[in-house]
């Protein structure tokens, strides 16, 4: 049981119509398994898959052909066991931040005041007990995606979803959102895909980089980052590991982005 | 929310020598705020006053008709009188509370109905598709067509002055809550359900409140259109009501009534519109202040 991976694309298609009714792939003949705990990080030229392909893992999309399992189960309907951080900001302005934080146990039927002992622990774990009462508007950029990962984690997500979560913030704050998101993920042992277009937030981060080719997507090339851990983001990017691996993704990232230009023009 | 804007401005561009305390600089903002609030406050009576002072000289000394336009005194004295003594056939205040009760029945039932149709077509795209052109072609149906209709079906009483502020308020509700519930955000609806949230919960926890501002919207304009609605009801067919008292002035050409009545359905249309917007501030919030517009 606990070798069943946690996910797995097997020869996933993903097609959508074109505004003027032409069928074109988004997707091709894409597989990839991601192992219970592993931190899979995809990166590739804009357009080419990704979100789509974080999409049919909740179970929101559904492919074309091909199949996706979640621990060994074909996905049907949307899994409780998923916890997804949106690019946008996706928190509920008219909720303060507590409110926030409880809507997923809320949502799931738990009691009232068990869930609000919980947020009001996960607000302590990202550093936010102070701010219970404020409203989205009313944080800064980096607060904002702190109370989004509190309202992932408060699930016990076994896979955590992440759609270039921490492109919208400055490179400090972005390297803090690191280190804490890393410390929040060793503490739960989830399954993580992380989409992001900074590769640097890859190798530090990940376990396996997925570089994925202009669309339709498939995998171009797996990188594994030898990197051990427990890392310190704001150090390892000075690695020497991680500045040859930074170059041999950029190599093929870059062939990919080319050849979409290319195709484009 | 202009004024503040106002205010903004003129602080920016005051450069305090270096040197002045944050107190010196605070107490100068407030003395600065409130000097411009007495201003405007100044401005607006000074022209109230000359507005009506120059109808009322115009009046008196002949270059308009008093006997077509009234004047302000007299539509003053005419409202005191309907006030003490009413018309003959009932206190003023009855006629009031008859057109307000009319108005206010047809608001609430005309916007709860348009809440609720426009949320279950705006989530419902099937339904949606369906229904548009019925709903296309009702609301091409000037609304006040129907006054006599509903009178022939409803009688001369109350209930067919509540239909049609009906009408007239539910299509209004009704397009804004389904555009509202259309604009919801994408990522807000997905990030709901996969935090847990059954389509019951979408609905009420993400749906609901992010159609609330375009909800309020419509009940701004709307409680003015129920207001039409019942006047326009009572004048087509009725026993008392404002509408009523107007179409009553009319006929024995009692000019400063009719513009006496129009006052008072000015001050409880303003009225109305200030309780509007306390209940919207109080529920928005959460929302950031509007940005200063200049
Ligand atoms: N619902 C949809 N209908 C039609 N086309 C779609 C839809 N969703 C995505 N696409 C198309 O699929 C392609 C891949 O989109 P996707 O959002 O997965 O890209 P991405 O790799 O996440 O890009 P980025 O890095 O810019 O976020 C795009 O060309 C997009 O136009
Ligand atoms: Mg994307």
């Amino acid at each position: 049981m606990s070798d069943t991976p946690a996910i797995e694309l097997i020869n996933v298609s993903r097609r959508f119509l074109s505004p003027d009714g032409h069928a074109f792939s988004t997707l091709k003949d894409f597989s990839l398994t991601v192992r219970r705990g592993e931190f899979v990080a995809l990166v590739g030229p804009t357009g080419c898959g990704k979100s789509t392909t974080l999409n049919l893992i909740t179970g929101l999309g559904h492919p074309s052909s091909g199949q996706v399992k979640v621990f060994g189960k074909p996905v049907s309907g949307i899994d409780p066991r998923i916890g997804f951080t949106f690019q946008a900001d996706a928190l509920f302005p008219w909720r303060n931040v507590i409110d926030n934080v409880v809507a997923g146990p809320l949502f799931r039927g738990r009691a009232k005041a068990e869930a609000y002992d919980k947020a009001r622990d996960w607000l302590a774990r990202v550093g936010l007990a102070k701010f219970e009462r404020h409203y989205p508007h009313q944080l800064s950029g980096g607060m904002k995606k702190r109370v989004a990962l509190a309202q992932t984690f408060i699930n016990n997500p076994e896979i955590l979803l992440m759609d270039e979560p921490f492109s919208a913030l400055d490179v400090q704050t972005r390297v803090l959102m690191h280190e804490e998101l890393l410390r929040l993920w060793s503490e739960t042992g989830a399954a993580v895909v992380f989409v992001t277009h900074d590769l640097e937030e890859a190798i530090g981060l990940a376990d396996t980089v997925y570089v994925l080719t202009t669309r339709p997507a498939t995998i171009k090339s797996v990188h594994r980052i030898d990197i051990p851990r427990p890392r310190i983001i704001s150090e390892v990017r000075y690695d020497e590991t991680f500045i040859a691996i930074s170059r041999r993704i950029w190599a093929d990232l870059k062939e990919e982005v080319e050849a979409g230009t290319l195709a484009a023009a | 929310m202009s004024t503040a804007g106002t205010i903004a401005i003129n602080q920016s561009e005051i450069i305090y020598a270096p040197g002045t305390s944050d107190a010196e600089i605070e107490a100068a903002a407030i003395a600065a705020s409130r000097r411009h609030r007495l201003l405007v406050l100044a401005w607006r009576l000074g022209i109230l006053a000359a507005l009506l002072s120059l109808w009322e000289g115009a009046a008196r000394s002949g270059v308009i008709d008093a006997f077509f336009y009234s004047y302000p005194t007299a539509i003053a004295a005419r409202l005191c009188e309907l006030i003490v003594e009413g018309t003959d056939e009932a206190s003023l205040w009855y006629h009031l509370w008859l057109t307000m009760e009319e108005a206010i029945i047809g608001f609430f039932t005309g916007s709860a109905l348009g809440i609720v149709c426009g949320v279950a077509l705006g989530r419902n795209k099937l339904a949606a598709d369906i229904f548009a052109p019925y709903i296309k072609t009702l609301n091409a149906i000037p609304r006040v067509v129907l006054a006599p209709i509903f009178i022939l079906l409803l009688g001369f009483g109350l209930w067919s002055k509540v239909a049609l502020a009906f009408v007239m308020v539910f299509f209004v509700v009704f397009s804004n809550a389904f555009q509202g519930v259309r604009e919801a955000d994408r990522a807000m609806i997905a990030n709901a359900q996969i935090l847990g949230a059954k389509p019951w919960a979408v609905t009420t926890a993400v749906i609901i409140p992010s159609a609330m501002s375009w909800i309020f919207a419509s009940l701004h304009i709307s409680f003015s259109f129920a207001i039409v609605g019942a006047i326009v009801g009572e004048f087509v067919g009725a026993r008392y009501g404002i509408g009523f008292l107007i179409q009553e002035a009319r006929g024995v050409h009692d000019t400063a009534a009719m513009y006496a009545a129009i006052v008072l359905i000015v001050i409880v249309v303003l009225t109305a519109e200030w309780v509007m917007t306390r209940i919207e501030n109080r529920l928005a919030r959460w929302r950031p202040p509007p940005t200063q517009g200049h």
